[in-house]
């Protein structure tokens, strides 16, 4: 399994420091690390909902636009997958900026009328209606692939992916049947920034992407721990018995 | 499942994972379409997540998970084809096969899909069956075309 250190941690495997502007004031930064990353370590806030720090960036939301560049020569990138340079002049809220922030707030909007984080963004931002067409009102998958790549990269099995294109691209398992690959973590649903992913747990039986999985009881207290499945997986990566897991933390 | 047919599909390439794209190419080709079991050899012998490949085969047009027709025609819906009455084409064509558009007919023989350019808007409203173009087609042309396949 490939590890992927958070950028805001690893310093070693960045490049050497350089200087840039942001917002007018000259920074120090390591190159390669992203934009976003240098801002919110120099205490710029951009706000964004696609980003996590243990996650790799792949520039879904488009919430954390900057400008680069001199006027008039700028021009719009997604700070999350723009690398750090030496020379570079960055603003995250000029006017274009902000433009680009509020459009796409309305765009998501549109989307997911009735997700509380969207709404709450959007107020934060001045926007408060959409002009655009909403397809389903009771949308509220926003599409930031965060479960996506959290099963991927963290938990490491890959059972959910996307599915389709736009306008009717969405979270699926492979072939939209139960996925023989998902071990009942839940971390998507975790992770889920609007609480989207159906993941009830009752009597012992988990229930998500519409498979059941058994839990296992701690063999001291009694408490479910994890499904047994996730455990076999624990197992397999760590190399030690699956009974080394069948006590909770809290007992260990 | 054929496996000695999917074989000579994958001895073709290497065997890394960024051969999927081709990989999937050769098997819609030889198949019409992109089955199930052969999806599952094929992560396996390129080590690429299910996901992964359900997430490619659902993106891009030119796979499709159901089996297609032995003919595909595909009627251009591009900005000229469009203004110069390609919907009427689709609707015509719709109608005497008996089928939506991005579905196959009963006796597997016609696929239906729209397009969003063929690249030769002169000839507008352009359609193709198979690799054949039918430039300047009309609603009075769709059944002289259809008559070659059937």
């Amino acid at each position: 399994m490939v590890w992927k250190i958070s950028d805001e941690t690893a310093y070693d495997t960045l490049g050497e420091e350089v200087h840039l502007t942001i917002n007018g004031v000259t920074i120090r930064a390591p190159q390669d690390q992203s934009l976003l990353v240098t801002a919110r370590q120099n205490g710029f806030e951009i706000p964004t909902l696609c980003y996590h720090r243990d996650l790799p960036s792949e520039g879904h939301c488009r919430l954390c636009v900057v400008e680069i560049g001199e006027h008039p020569r700028t021009q719009i990138v997604n700070s999350c997958t723009y690398p750090t340079q030496a020379g570079l002049v960055v603003q995250t809220h000029s006017e274009t900026v902000l433009q680009a922030r509020r459009m796409v707030l309305e765009l998501l909007l549109a989307r997911t009328p009735k997700a509380k984080l969207i709404q709450e963004m959007a107020a934060a931002h001045g926007v408060y209606e959409s002009r655009f067409k909403t397809d389903d009102p009771e949308e509220l998958c926003i599409l930031c692939g965060l479960c996506v790549r959290t099963c991927r990269e963290v938990v490491g099995v890959s059972a959910i992916s996307m599915k389709g294109r736009t306008p009717d691209k969405q979270v699926a398992t492979p072939f939209m049947e139960k996925s023989s690959a998902c071990i009942g973590c839940g971390s998507c649903a975790f992770v889920c920034p609007n609480n989207v992913i159906p993941y009830t747990e009752k009597e012992g039986i988990r229930t998500i992407w519409g498979r059941d999985f058994e839990l296992q009881p701690c063999n001291v207290c009694g408490n479910y721990i994890a499904p047994k499945y996730q455990l076999e997986h624990w197992a397999k990566i760590t190399g030690d018995p699956v009974e080394n897991f069948f006590v909770c933390k809290d007992c260990r | 499942m054929d496996l000695p047919r999917l074989e000579a599909i994958l001895s073709r390439y290497e065997g890394e994972s960024w051969d999927l794209i081709p990989v999937l190419q050769d098997i819609q080709d030889a198949y019409s379409y992109l089955p199930k079991d052969e999806l599952q050899v094929v992560s396996e012998r390129l080590n690429v997540p299910m996901t992964q490949i359900y997430s490619v085969a659902t993106f891009f047009k030119m796979f499709s998970l159901l089996p297609k027709g032995k003919h595909q025609i595909k009627v251009c819906l591009g900005t000229t084809c469009h203004l110069r009455g390609g919907g009427r084409v689709v609707e015509s064509l719709s109608h005497r096969l008996g089928v939506e558009v991005g579905y196959t007919t009963k006796d597997m023989q016609f696929s239906l899909e729209t397009v969003g350019c063929l690249g030769s808007c002169a000839q507008a409203p352009v359609m193709m069956v198979d690799d054949k173009y039918f430039g300047r087609s009309t609603v009075d042309k769709v059944p002289k075309i259809l008559k070659l396949y059937k």
